[in-house]
């Protein structure tokens, strides 16, 4: 049972309940004030519908209140540490949110003369240069919308230099280390190649003899690419990656990198250097943009030189007298792929992005790694005594222990997480990568404090004392302390309810609030 | 630099702690050939009033919607948002928070996620939506895909009135997955969307319509969802200005099997074309194959309802290459403004909004047609509608823009090759004044005497 005490309203001091806005709102109540309808008579034709939706509304208070309750349920990269291994949740500055919305990023249309946001165009030039010389690559593409959606680019732009060397009845199998994201996989299919898993070694790094054996299968005549994210996702640089790159550009193949974890090498090593031929960068990871609760985000994909011609439309030219957008096929020579979105790109993100590197700069951005690496062995050397450490170290940006040190106290990955919330942190990363069992990957990211590191070591110490005692009720009943307990999703799974429904008339529904 | 935490001595003492000399020893597994000593070759760290002072003189060269008399549209529209939206969206709890996988502290996001659902669901007359996509167009090339699966079929039929740039990417997706896809001729004689049904084979799977199509037209589907449902295919509409459902038949009601559409009107500036917010609505019978995130009402050990991400097994985290879609990210903090704004409407001010909207485009048909020589091309259009012109609409465009109006999209612009430079696409919303219009008509009537 939950050690919380029992209170009339359901709210327990500040942790406050909060209804839906269906049991709160009503459809006649509106919170924005309008003007008055003038009388023109109805263009609809015969699509006019006969009745106003049946939504409710608030007044502007009640909206307010509703949502800042609702904020007050979630924890945040501004109020804790937030150590999701490979999301890198780093601080998110002010500066960047003041920027994004100045009326000239913020409130110009995509498809207002190109005269009237030159501007903007320059403001996606000069992005682009940041990344292309951050990443040592001739080429970017600013368009994809998010992380998984620059992989999709990068395998795009590599399919049609395939198809454009006449290869693509026989070039289908793309490489995936095991360890990879699930989006490496899940990309690859999209587009027809066939994935053929890379195991990892006893170091956590792609096999290099199962690499060049799985490469000299049928020659490498049929290997399209690899997908491997550097550093990769036990926290390690891929120690071969030059000499993977090489042997496979000899049989023809192309490099994919995620660069999900760029963060750990940025301004000190580029992937240019390292035979990437495309590579996505999270804006929302590396660059600062904020994550929203799951987006928006936004994935640049630079592109070697052998790539660079088939990026997507659009993208801009600097035409010396000013900036051109070339938006459709017939304005280039280039054999583009074509296009992945709708208009440009997340320029909200680009604004955002931008700023963020403007401020760091060269030399902040090379601290910026330096830093995400030195919180992360520190976080690493500090537990591997106690917690287990599947690889030697040292790691990048982020530390991973299995569930080795949980062994025979009946307690899992899942419960120590749990038990990290009542703690007040969130939880890492658990149960990925799937090449160690019970994974948990931390990633505190250059913006926390030693303070902060030490205190969060103090606390996963102390976790791991209280599971090697016995202290079962601290794990299995965790959490008590958060705005709800754990929840059942075997429920949620097995009987959807995916939207609010009127509820039949003597149904109780419990945690509703008492306004 | 004020984003680093860690001082000097900080480092030294971590350094030891973990037993290394010097940061570079962390560095070792760096092949040498990749080992940079020096910084690269980019502009140093600067203070935040430096980096102010330039970005401010970059947004300074662009003209922003709320400058000038403003009527472009086109897939993104110019809308009122309310100052509440924006400050919920920037709580540091909505704003800096990640996606909801540990439910227990993410009930705020995900509690959002259920009534954005359910607000979709209403919006569409659809029985499920989910917690957001990318935007309108890759909402739209994701239905496509999903109408394959569905129907274990390979090929789509889309409208030649469909916006572009969706035709685009679904024609791109589709070929790279290796579909097919067809595309009625585009004409704006016949309004009707009934060529569809000649394009249908056996290999189709969908039918993807537009609603208001991309010329501003509108139009009762009823009949053709149901010619195309009996041809064993999925009527997929798509929804590019989300206001418009305020006054509009339902898709769902009308018989769409998927409704997909682009949320930035509600909540969400122009921002250049991004970020946006897709919609995504289907039948109940469809769920599990459904892109995306959902979000599902469950209880917690103590039997208070909660919520969570459901039915996660369609996602790449868990099914890998056999996943419904690889997208990983939805456009969270975008679908909060979209809720947030919903919220605030309620139904009866969406239905007022819409109103305001379909009165202002009236108003400035009225006003448009009066000048010599310029001729309406719809019978019936919700905010934005197509004129036909007596010159070319591009070099229109740039002569009422050196007047400081931004009279709207060419549909050259979309459509080179399409024998439409005379066609000007114009938008009016609620922010749309009557002195605008009047400054419209009256700078029209200047560059084409």
């Amino acid at each position: 049972m939950s050690a919380k005490k029992q209170t009339y309203s359901g709210n327990q001091g500040l942790v406050l309940e909060e209804a839906l806005i269906f049991e709160i709102g009503v459809a006649s109540k509106c919170g924005v004030d309008m003007e008055a309808i003038p009388d023109t008579g109805s263009m609809l034709g015969d699509c006019a519908a006969e009745q106003a939706v049946d939504l409710p509304g608030l007044s502007e208070p009640e909206a307010m209140r509703h949502y800042v309750r609702l904020s007050q349920k979630n924890h945040s990269i501004d109020a804790g540490l937030y150590p999701l291994g490979s999301c890198t949740m780093k601080h998110n500055p002010r500066l960047n949110e003041k920027m994004a919305r100045l009326p000239g990023f913020g409130d110009i249309h995509p498809l207002q003369p190109q005269s009237s946001v030159q501007g903007a165009l320059q403001l996606m030039d000069t992005l682009a240069h940041w990344l292309k010389t951050l990443t040592g690559m001739p080429a970017v593409a600013l368009s994809p919308k998010a992380g998984a959606h620059g992989e999709l680019c990068g395998m795009m732009a590599i399919r049609a230099a395939i198809e454009a060397k006449g290869e693509l009845a026989t070039r289908k199998r793309v490489l995936v280390p095991e360890s990879a994201h699930g989006t490496n996989p899940a990309t690859a299919a999209l587009l027809g190649f066939k994935v053929d898993g890379i195991p990892a070694d006893a170091n956590g790094r792609v096999d290099l003899q199962a690499f060049k054996a799985k490469l000299s299968e049928n020659g490498g005549e049929d290997v399209a690419a690899i997908m491997l994210t550097n550093p990769n996702t036990c926290g390690l640089f891929e120690r071969d990656i030059i000499e993977i790159a090489d042997a496979l550009h000899e049989v023809g193949g192309y490099f994919y990198c995620d660069g999900a974890n760029f963060n750990a090498i940025v301004g000190r090593v580029r992937p240019g250097d390292l035979g990437v031929d495309a590579m996505h960068i999270n804006l929302h990871k590396t660059f600062s943009t904020p994550h929203g609760g799951g987006g928006p985000g936004s994935g640049p994909t630079v592109l070697s030189d052998r790539l660079a011609a088939f990026a997507p439309l659009p993208f801009v030219v600097d035409e010396g007298d000013g900036f051109k957008l070339i938006e459709d096929a017939s304005q280039t020579d280039q054999p583009s792929f074509g296009r992945m979105v709708a208009f440009h790109g997340q320029m909200g993100m680009f604004v955002r992005a931008l700023s963020y590197m403007m401020s760091h700069g060269s030399d902040g951005l090379r601290q910026v790694a330096e830093d995400a690496v030195l919180n992360a062995n520190y976080v690493l050397a500090s537990l591997k005594d106690v917690m287990t450490a599947p690889f030697n170290g040292p790691c990048m940006h982020e530390a991973l222990f299995d569930d080795g040190f949980l062994k025979g106290t009946g307690i899992d990955t899942l419960d120590f997480a749990k038990a990290m919330i009542d703690e007040g942190y969130h939880p890492m990363t658990m149960y990925f990568p799937l090449v160690v069992h019970g994974a948990m990957l931390i990633e505190p990211t250059e913006t926390e404090s030693k303070a902060t590191l030490d205190l969060f070591i103090g606390t996963m110490r102390d976790l791991v004392a209280g599971a090697k005692s016995g202290d079962l009720a601290r794990f299995k009943q965790a959490p008590e302390l958060a705005p709800r307990r754990r929840l059942d999703e075997t429920l949620a799974a097995r009987n959807p309810v995916l939207r609010w429904r009127q509820p039949e008339p003597d149904t109780q529904v419990t945690g509703q609030a008492a306004e | 630099m004020r984003y680093l935490p860690l001082t000097q001595i900080d480092r030294q003492d971590m350094l030891a702690t973990i037993g290394v000399a010097s940061v570079d020893d962390l560095f070792v597994d760096v092949p040498h050939a990749a080992h940079r000593a020096e910084n690269v070759d980019l502009p140093r760290h600067q203070s935040e009033m430096q980096v102010e002072r330039q970005l401010a003189a970059m947004a300074s060269k662009n003209t922003s919607a709320s400058q000038v008399p403003f009527f472009c549209g086109a897939g993104a529209y110019k809308h009122h948002v309310p100052a509440t939206v924006d400050h919920i969206i920037q709580r540091s709890e909505f704003l800096t928070s990640y996606t909801p996988y540990q439910p227990e502290i993410t009930q705020g996001t995900l509690q959002y996620l259920f009534e954005f659902q359910t607000q979709v669901s209403e919006l569409t007359g659809m029985p499920v939506a989910n917690a957001s996509m990318y935007d309108g167009s890759t909402a739209a090339a994701e239905a496509v895909l999903m109408a394959h699966r569905v129907t274990r079929k390979t090929r789509a039929v889309l409208s030649g009135r469909l916006h572009p740039h969706y035709t685009a990417v679904i024609e791109n997706l589709s070929e790279m997955g290796g579909f097919h896809v067809a595309q009625t001729p585009l004409q704006l004689d016949d309004l009707s969307n009934d060529d569809v049904l000649a394009l249908i084979d056996d290999d189709t799977s969908c039918v993807v319509i537009q609603n208001p199509d991309f010329f501003g037209n509108v139009s009762d589907f009823t009949a053709l969802a149901a010619k195309v449902q009996e041809k064993g295919c999925l009527l997929i509409a798509v929804v590019p200005e989300v206001i418009s459902l305020g006054l509009l038949k339902r898709p769902g009601d009308m018989g769409a099997d998927i409704v997909v559409g682009e949320g930035q009107s509600l909540g969400n500036g122009l921002n250049f074309g991004g970020p946006y917010v897709g919609l995504f609505a289907a039948r109940e019978k469809h769920i599990r194959q459904m892109p995306g995130r959902l979000c599902g009402e469950t209880v917690d050990a103590d039997g208070k309802r909660g919520f969570v991400l459901t039915l996660s097994t369609r996602e790449q985290h868990i099914r890998r290459d056999k996943a419904t879609s690889n997208i990983c990210t939805n456009s969270g903090l975008c679908s909060l403004a979209f809720t947030a704004h919903m919220t605030l409407l309620g139904g009866q001010g969406l239905q007022h909004l819409s109103k305001l909207n379909h009165a202002r485009a009236v108003q400035l048909v009225e006003a448009l047609t009066s000048v010599d020589g310029v001729s309406l091309v719809n019978r019936a259009f919700f905010n934005e509608f197509a004129i036909r012109l007596p010159r070319s609409a591009a070099e229109v465009v740039e002569a009422l823009a050196d007047k400081g109006v931004l009279g709207g999209v060419p549909a050259s612009r979309l459509l080179p090759h399409g024998n439409l430079d005379d066609v000007l696409i114009v938008a009016a919303t609620e922010v749309t004044s009557e002195q605008d219009i009047e400054a419209y008509q009256t700078a029209l009537q200047e560059v084409l005497s």
